[in-house]
């Protein structure tokens, strides 16, 4: 709300940059701003409706040139960025629960079609029970669709993250659609400081833009986009198949991109994020849990505590969900004894978390059994509070001397 | 760390109040986090923000159960909502009421009042209950975690404009100086 500028006096970045205070949905906002976008669809959806909100608002002030289509409904929103990113536009929306729901089909699309769309998923959990708030349920339903999926911590790293998708989704290795996840409730309206980029740095970062180079609505250069493959004669199962494993390479080559476009930005910009995996306190652990998203500050600060108090524990945290970035957390595995992890949302098939399924064909990977136990909490806007984390430390710690529980811990259950 | 909680009705503005008390934290250098409830909120319902303040980066982004100091910017509420729940012993309230001390509920943990007619300045000042920005005046009084001046610079960078802005800027200081402030003496138990 509050976008008036004041000078960094202490700025460690190589670039000028000024302080803001705003909410993590602005950030999003202003970050679309600086990637220059040619196209934006929106509809509205708490929590992510102040989003699409500031975009339009910077539009309607002139503080971005971009075209908005404000479409009737989720799936129209991401057919029109389909039209828009095949004709060579830098394209951008936001949506979150029930309206990724209703988008899912041109949503398979996109990924299929190799087109680099940045979408912010302000996550929100599933229907039914009715619920309006937070819970990474809808972004993790849709973990399976060849889009990439970034989680953010901070309101900074949202602004930051927000940014880097579009390098990231429009790199000729890559291109595949890039979501960027910001928890609904806590992250998309917390409030806080955040550096805000200079406008001619984030240009020279983004370097010309070159969207339509593999597919385009070009009349200069016809050709079919999307056609009929598939079935069981002819050329149809070769084909498919290349589309197939030319997502899967791309997913692969993205954790490559991620690495480096998150490096470049540490260097221009001065802030370091983990790109992949992050590492908090994990040398000299014996045990470790694991976090992803917003929760993970309060995680830290219990880590702290914890070490304070004389326990051997640390913390592992995913930025990248999707590609799944097995070997860089295979190196974090490999540290230690025991952990436990906590998700945002349900795996109903594996009765854990989601994060926690993964993690555990990771840790089969490593060849060496690791006890771990998996924990659910934050859904639908709970909170997960720095106790709630002394609970998943204390529980974790048990695993190294006595019977990993084969039910998830429901955090909230008793709140 | 500092940690308030400020208690509202939907419509009175104590979500914007802890966003521009955090702008003007960051004004004095610090770091500062705020966060709403959540919910459908309607206007009149009883509604919570949260903010956190501290020399060094804020990393927790959640709600606060024990906070430092309570803002309540209307005066009814605590009939209907525990607003001194987990509030630190020795902690502060600043309360919007036309009542005298003795007539204000307290809670044991209270150490510090702060007590402030804003509605009827309000109605002075806007011609409507909107208490937000003089009880952050009030704030301001009581507890000397922000000053007077950062308010108001964080107020003139805000999206008030002419006589919106004007009107706030003599919400807020009349908040700051019609405040009176009481130290809650604890009798020992016997």
């Amino acid at each position: 709300m509050n976008t008036a500028a004041l000078d960094v006096p202490d700025q460690a970045g190589p670039a000028k940059q000024k302080v803001i205070l705003c909410e993590g949905n602005e950030a999003a906002a202003l970050a679309v701003a600086l990637a220059r976008p040619d196209m934006v669809a929106v509809y509205p959806i708490t929590p992510q409706s102040s989003l699409v909100e500031h975009v339009a608002k910077l539009i309607a002030d002139g503080r971005m040139d971009a075209d908005i289509v404000d479409a009737e409904g989720e799936h129209s929103v991401l057919s029109v960025l389909q039209g828009g990113a095949l004709a060579g536009a830098r394209t951008y929306t936001a949506t979150c629960g029930p309206g990724l729901a209703f988008m899912f089909e041109p949503y398979f699309r996109t990924s299929g079609m190799r087109l680099p769309i940045v979408m912010s998923i302000v996550t929100r959990d599933g229907i039914t029970p009715q619920s309006v708030w937070g819970g990474h349920q809808d972004a993790m339903t849709v973990r399976e669709v060849g889009w990439v999926q970034l989680y953010c911590e901070t309101v900074q790293e949202v602004l930051d993250t927000t940014v880097m998708a579009f390098k990231i989704a429009e790199h000729h290795d890559v291109m595949l659609p890039v979501n960027v996840c910001l928890d609904g409730n806590y992250l998309s309206y917390g409030t806080s400081r955040v550096e805000l980029p200079d406008q001619a740095e984030v240009d020279a970062f983004l370097g010309v833009k070159n969207v339509n180079w593999h597919v385009a609505l070009d009349p200069l250069r016809p050709m079919a986009v999307d056609p009929l493959t598939g079935g069981s004669g002819g050329k149809g199962p070769a084909t498919f198949v290349r589309y197939r494993k030319g997502q899967c390479r791309g997913m692969q080559n993205s954790l490559r991109v991620i690495e480096e476009v998150h490096e470049e930005w540490a260097q221009r910009f001065g802030r370091r994020f983990a790109p992949l995996v992050e590492e908090y306190r994990l040398d000299g652990a014996d045990y470790a849990i694991m976090t992803l998203g917003s929760m993970s500050g309060a995680a830290k600060d219990a880590i702290d505590e914890a070490r304070d108090a004389g326990k051997r524990v640390g913390l592992i945290k995913l930025k990248t969900f999707s590609p799944f970035p097995v070997e860089a957390l295979l190196k974090s595995l490999a540290k230690i004894q025991a952990l436990g992890v906590v998700d945002r949302s349900v795996g109903f098939r594996w009765n854990c978390g989601p994060m926690y399924q993964e993690t555990m064909g990771a840790l089969y990977r490593l060849g060496r059994h690791v006890p771990s136990m998996s924990f659910i909490g934050g859904l639908a806007g709970a909170d997960i509070t720095v106790g709630h984390f002394h609970r998943v430390i204390e529980a974790t710690e048990k695993l190294l001397s006595g019977p990993a529980p084969t039910e998830p811990v429901w955090l909230n259950e008793r709140d | 760390m500092y940690e308030v909680r400020f208690h509202g009705r939907g419509g009175q503005g104590a979500v914007t109040a802890a966003a521009m008390l955090a702008a003007a934290l960051l004004e004095e250098g610090k770091y500062a986090v705020s966060i709403p409830s959540f919910g459908f909120e309607r206007r009149g319902a009883p509604v919570v923000s949260f903010l956190r303040c501290s020399d060094r980066e804020i990393r927790q982004l959640t709600n606060i159960y024990t906070p430092d100091c309570l803002i309540c910017v209307d005066p009814s509420l605590a009939r209907s909502v525990d607003i001194f729940s987990g509030l630190k012993p020795g902690g502060t309230l600043v309360q919007a009421t036309h009542k005298p001390l003795a007539e204000v509920a307290l809670a044991d943990a209270v150490g510090v009042v702060g007590l402030c007619d804003a509605i009827g300045i309000a109605l002075e000042v806007f011609k409507r209950p909107i208490t937000n920005t003089l009880m952050l005046g009030a704030f301001a009084r009581t507890t000397g975690v922000v000053s007077l001046e950062a308010l108001k610079r964080s107020l003139a960078d805000s999206d008030f404009r002419d006589a919106g802005l004007a009107q706030n800027l003599t919400a807020l200081e009349r908040g700051y100086n019609e405040t009176t402030v009481y130290t809650i003496e604890r009798r020992v138990a016997a």
